[in-house]
């Protein structure tokens, strides 16, 4: 008899990469829940549309290109990359604004550039960033949070809203970080004082920084999950962390802002946690993970302070993006029986 | 005192599934009817077999010796006799089939008597390496490197630690487990025999992983009890555990996790004075030199739930699989695949007919539910799993990506060679690619390119020098033409200097350009001489090549070949024959420096031992054939004039002896021979002259008058020759006088002739006088190219020197020795003086002329009336 003939190792661990998309999905929840109690539920149905958008803008790309469908399907990444430009596009913005961004996610970000693995880019970030560049009066309507709100809008009321673009009215209030962008003159502690959203949160300002916390504790039960290292999160919460601190400046008139500010605001643990450690488009070795990370966190800062958008996660992770392989290339980790690492671009001598 | 371990990097925790094997105790398995001995059981050079078919073995005997030093010897593990060396299945991860000694076992097992030894510890190194050497004892971790050579490091290496491995990382297997359990104090015998040999390290460490904490326990009492004896070195012995991690047992591992330092990339353990042996190979080894027993048995875990039972059993080496397999109650239809090893690093086998060896420390048999077949591949998505996984701390993820590309400077920049193929990054891959199969791939790749890179430096170089020795060969020619050329200048213009005149008009000279050309092809005799051997070595290629096609052909095919294959047959003689000539005629010029043997026909002939005298008609005609192709046309035409000699005799004899009626026919016939015979002797004058001969040689190479030869064939063969070595002129002279005296005797002829005959006779004689006219024509222009000069004289009266006016010219004195051929001598004699006295004449008017005209070629026109004068003068006083 003849039996199979495979190549070793012949056991393999229980892992795969749907097991992988799911725990990250699983990892997001804490986060929806906190946009979901203080911002209703638009958070939700950005995630339903961009699902469906996504799922079928994979499906059609994979028929075109011939590929199997549940094979690919199955494997969560549209999925993942769906939910997480749900979380990061404003909760209420109109369905189009959904499409549109899902459309350059999965079919230009992803599927064009070969599919799964082989995007330079991180999808959700590119359809965040076209959709930004092109829609910024939509982009910038951020809802207020619960606490300065009567009551949070209703699921009918926002699906109008989503579809019709009626339904609410004066939902929209300045964000923290729109907040501190727009200070001319005043000290950071009278700006905190003077803002109902700051005033009304411990950290960061109602609201956001209970999202960022939940996304903090998403993170964390990744990193328990062996999902990713710590490398990159901890390198660029680092990094804003020290420049924040360098310009926080005594909270005087030019000041970028506080610490907690920065850490709790915006997207800053979304992009730590679930952003930048997209393996597909970062550093693969630990040590370029730290560069990657800390060069995120240093744009995040100085585009939020220094740029005209109020927040920079996208920008600075798209651009990082670009820099991974040149860090790849000089961050090869050293090797068993080696003396020291060597450079990818290096030439064995004959 | 405790041991420090240190971490390892990266490693995997794949389920240890230990436990099955251990159930049930360590058994012996019965011996086969067949046992399989492969020579290459270990790493380096297959052993060399010292037995032959029908020996009869007896266990411990050795059947194959050690070939070279990297390489062990193999013994037979029962008594029986050897039934074939062929080849046969191996464990071997390429699934080829590889030499082996297959001995028929007789069942009684008998032995041979093992030599012991009482103190080991008395035996030097040498003696101790040359012993394990003899008991064919390699790694029996699994990787199978000839252990006396790890044993016998580099002179200036010092070894400092011996690491004894114990660690057996791979899940299922038990094996070592087992013989730490059973044989704990052997090895600790064998350690301390080991640090004797390697010359007493200062640490001898028994590497444990934490999962066998019974085998733990028995090696920490047997050191506790072997301490009280009196066991040298034994005080340096220590058991260290540490924590179970894949794949902490791999060689650069192990020495990591216990001594902290790294073997360098490229090196050996020793390098950084450690020497590492598996455990089961210490006991064989204290067993080979303490009780003279060669390793023919070790211990294999036999594993998997397509078995009935699972465990661990001393098998004798050369036992086919499928029969360990069968004592252990293996139900084939159940099992996913067979594998020879552990399920992270073994190989999977494709027949279970291949037998235990020196490495087979497990047989692994899982079902399709406890090993399902691996999963599709998915798009890698980087997410470094796989590095974090990797105990050499490479980038699996990159060397995927690289491996896909082929980019092999990456490869290599990653380190891809440092890859120990453990498999854990495979392991952990969440889209289930097999990268361990890719770095395989690629690592053969990189091998096979490098062997081609060298091969096509070798041949690149090869070109490059041969470049070089021709250009030196051709520079070396080109060197020589130029002298030859300055010499021919030199002394072109010395003849000018000498003859004192312009020559005119080179291309008039056809008699020169033919000698120049001939001495131009004669130049290089060498040259020549092998062109036409190449030639011959070609023709005789064609013809085995021919004859061989001929012979395997049929049919049809047969007779088109057959016929090819005689062409093929023809051309080589052929070339022979020029070759052969060739040979002889520079033999004649050169007899002094030829070759002897190239003189020598039969030796320039070997291929043609034609039955000309055969009976058979066909074949002499054959024969005759091929010897007339076989010559060149100058001896073919000989041989026509022969025969036709033949015939004119017979012709002449019939022509006697006929009636009236026919003796008309049969005297034309006859002179039709004659005829052609005449026709055949110009071609045969006309080929000697072409045949390239130097005057000189005339007078050495016959000797013999031609007439004095009584056979007529022979005589006519010396004419020939004679003839051959005259000059063109002396040969015209020559045909001229045969042609007269063949008048003369025709005309007698036609006058005694018979009234019938008489106008054929007349037209004989007719048909002679024509010839004769032609050859003395022949001999006039000769005559009158030979001396080119003078006419070319008469058209010096321009500086143009046109050709036509030179051919006009030569015309001139053509018609002019025509005429002088006709004349008496003192005619010719008379009319020479009376030419040059008009020539001079007409000299002279030129030369007044152009002192008239102050022509620039007053000068020319003086001497040459000068010497005009000069011979006339001659003339005269003749």
């Amino acid at each position: 008899m003849s039996f199979l003939r495979a190549s070793s190792p012949h056991a393999h661990a229980a892992n795969n990469t749907a097991n992988v998309m799911q725990t990250v999905l699983l990892a997001t929840l804490p986060g929806l829940l906190a946009l979901t109690v203080f911002f209703g539920p638009g958070s939700i149905i950005n995630i339903l549309l961009a699902l469906v958008f996504c799922l079928a803008g994979e499906a059609l790309v994979l028929r075109l290109r011939k590929r199997p469908l549940g094979f690919y399907l199955r494997d969560y990444s549209a999925a993942v990359t769906a939910v997480l430009l749900g979380l990061a596009l404003p909760p209420y913005c109109p369905w189009w604004v959904v499409l549109v961004a899902s459309v350059s996610a999965i079919v230009i970000a992803k599927q064009l550039y070969g599919g799964m693995g082989y995007n330079p880019f991180n999808p959700a970030m590119v359809g965040y960033v076209v959709v930004l560049i092109s829609f910024p009066l939509q982009m910038s309507q951020w809802p207020s949070p619960a606490p300065l709100l009567e009551s949070l809008p209703s699921i009918s009321a926002s699906l109008s809203q989503v579809f019709t673009g009626q339904g609410l009215d004066a939902y929209t209030s300045a964000t923290a970080l729109d907040i501190v962008k727009q200070n001319n003159s005043q000290l950071i502690s009278q700006v905190y004082a003077d803002s109902d959203l700051i005033r009304s949160g411990s950290l960061a300002g109602a609201g956001w920084e209970w999202v960022n916390l939940g996304f903090l504790m998403g993170g964390l039960y990744l990193l328990y999950k062996k999902v990713f290292t710590w490398h990159a999160p901890v390198a660029m919460l680092a990094s804003l962390s020290l420049f924040a601190l360098l310009g926080y400046d005594s909270g005087s008139s030019q000041s970028g802002g506080s610490l907690s500010l920065h850490l709790f605001s915006g997207a800053t643990m979304l992009g730590a946690f679930f952003i930048i450690t997209d393996p597909v488009s970062s550093a693969v070795s630990n040590k370029g993970r730290l560069i990657f990370g800390a060069a995120v966190g240093a744009l995040v800062y100085l585009i939020r302070v220094l740029g005209n958008y109020p927040d920079a996660v996208a920008f600075a992770v798209l651009l990082m993006n670009f820099a991974a392989p040149f860090i790849d290339y000089y961050t090869v980790p050293r090797s068993y029986g080696h003396a020291k690492p060597r450079k990818a671009t290096e030439k064995q001598e004959p | 005192m405790s041991q420090l371990i240190y971490p390892l990097r990266g490693g995997v925790h794949p389920p240890e599934n230990k436990q099955q094997s251990l159930q049930s105790p360590l058994r012996r398995l019965a011996i086969p009817r067949e046992l399989v001995f492969p020579l290459a059981q270990h790493i380096g050079a297959p052993a060399k077999a010292v037995v032959e078919i029908g020996d009869r073995v007896l266990a411990g005997q050795m059947i194959a010796e050690p070939n070279g030093p990297f390489s062990a010897a193999i013994h037979a593990s029962t008594s029986g006799t050897v039934s074939a060396i062929e080849a046969r299945p191996i464990p071997h991860a390429s699934g080829l089939w590889g030499d082996c000694i297959v001995v028929a076992a007789d069942g009684k097992d008998e032995s041979i008597d093992f030599e012991g030894c009482e103190n080991p510890f008395g035996l030097d190194h040498e003696a101790l390496i040359e012993k394990i050497r003899h008991a064919g004892i390699a790694g029996m971790g699994g990787a199978g490197f000839p252990s006396a050579v790890k044993l016998n490091p580099p002179p200036n290496s010092n070894i400092d630690t011996l690491i004894i491995n114990g660690t057996e990382c791979e899940p299922y297997i038990t094996a070592d487990d087992v013989l730490m359990q059973e044989r704990s104090e052997d090895i600790i015998r064998g350690c301390t025999l080991l640090a004797h040999i390697l010359n007493s390290p200062d640490r001898i460490l028994i590497g444990v992983e934490d999962n066998k904490p019974k085998a733990i326990a028995a090696l920490e009492q047997s050191l506790l009890k072997l301490a009280a004896e009196d066991l040298p070195g034994i005080d340096r012995v220590q058991v260290v555990s540490f924590p179970t991690k894949y794949p902490s047992g791999g060689e650069k591992q192990l020495i990591q996790i216990l001594t902290g330092k790294e073997v360098p990339s490229g090196g050996l353990p020793a390098h950084i004075g450690i020497v590492v042996q598996n455990v089961g190979t210490t006991v064989a080894i204290w067993e080979a030199i303490k009780h003279g027993k060669p390793l023919i048995e070790r211990i294999t875990t036999v594993v998997g739930e397509s078995l009935k039972e699972q465990g661990n059993a001393i098998v004798k080496l050369g036992s086919p699989s499928q029969f360990v397999l069968e004592q252990f109650g293996f139900q084939e239809k159940s099992c996913a695949r067979l594998i020879a090893g552990g399920p992270m690093m073994g190989f999977s086998l494709p027949d279970s007919r291949a037998p235990i060896v020196k490495t087979s420390n497990c047989l692994l048999v899982p079902s399709h539910q406890e090993m399902p077949d691996p999963a599709p591949a998915q798009a890698c998505i980087r997410c470094g799993h796989c590095a974090q996984a990797c105990p050499a701390g490479l980038l699996p993820q990159q060397l995927y990506w690289y491996a896909q590309a082929k980019e092999h400077d990456r490869l290599l920049a990653h380190n891809l060679m440092d890859c120990i193929e453990c498999g854990a990054c495979s392991f952990v891959c969440p889209s289930s690619i097999p990268l361990v199969q890719y770095y395989r791939a690629s690592k053969g790749e990189i091998r096979q390119a490098e062997i081609e890179k060298e091969k096509s430096d070798r041949s690149r170089q090869r070109f490059e020098f041969r470049q070089k020795r021709i250009e030196r060969a051709e520079a070396e020619k080109e060197a020589k033409r130029l002298a030859r050329k300055k010499a021919a200048e030199a002394a072109k213009a010395k003849a000018a200097a000498n003859a004192g005149t312009a020559k005119t008009a080179p291309a008039a000279d056809p008699v020169a350009a033919a000698m120049a050309r001939v001495q131009a092809q004669q130049s290089d005799p060498a040259e020549q001489l092998a062109k036409l051997e190449r030639a011959v070595n070609n023709a005789r290629n064609r013809l085995n090549s021919a004859e061989e096609k001929w012979q395997q052909a049929e049919g049809d095919q047969k007779a088109k070949l057959e016929s090819r294959f005689k062409q093929a047959q023809l051309r080589l003689q052929d070339a022979e024959s020029k070759l052969h000539d060739f040979k002889q005629q520079s033999a004649g010029e050169n007899p002094a420096t030829s070759n002897p043997a190239t003189t020598n026909p039969a030796s320039a002939k070997p291929t043609a031992p034609l039955n000309i005298d055969s009976d058979d008609p066909i074949e002499r005609a054959k024969a005759k054939a091929q010897q007339r192709l076989s010559m060149s046309p100058l001896e073919k035409a000989e041989n026509n004039l022969s025969s036709l000699n033949d015939r004119l005799k017979k012709a002449q004899e019939k022509a006697g002896e006929a009636d009236d009626d026919k003796r008309a026919a049969m005297e034309a016939a006859v002179e039709k021979l004659k005829q052609k015979k005449a026709a055949l002797e110009k071609e045969i004058d006309e080929l000697k002259a072409q045949a390239p001969l130097k005057e000189n040689t005339a007078t050495a190479e016959s000797p013999i008058d031609p007439d004095s030869i009584e056979d007529p064939i022979e005589r006519a063969k010396a004419k020939a020759m004679q003839r051959l070595n005259m000059s063109p002129a002396e040969k015209l002279q020559n045909s001229l006088q045969a042609l007269q005296t063949r008048l003369a005797k025709a005309e007698e002829k036609a006058a005694t002739a018979d009234e019938d005959k008489r106008p054929a006779m007349q037209a004989a004689v007719e048909k002679l006088q024509e010839k004769i006219k032609t050859v003395e024509q022949e001999i006039a222009e000769f005559k009158a190219q030979q001396e080119p000069a003078k006419p070319a004289e008469s058209t010096n009266e321009s500086s143009g020197v046109p050709l036509d006016a030179a051919s006009a010219a030569i015309e001139k004195a053509k018609a002019k020795a025509a005429a002088q051929a006709q004349m008496s001598d003192s005619e010719k004699h008379a009319a020479q003086i009376e030419s040059l006295q008009q020539r001079i004449q007409k000299a002279q008017q030129r030369l007044d002329k152009a002192i008239e005209e102050g022509n620039d070629n007053v000068d020319a026109f003086r001497l040459g009336l000068e010497k005009l004068q000069a011979k006339l003068k001659e003339l005269e006083s003749e």
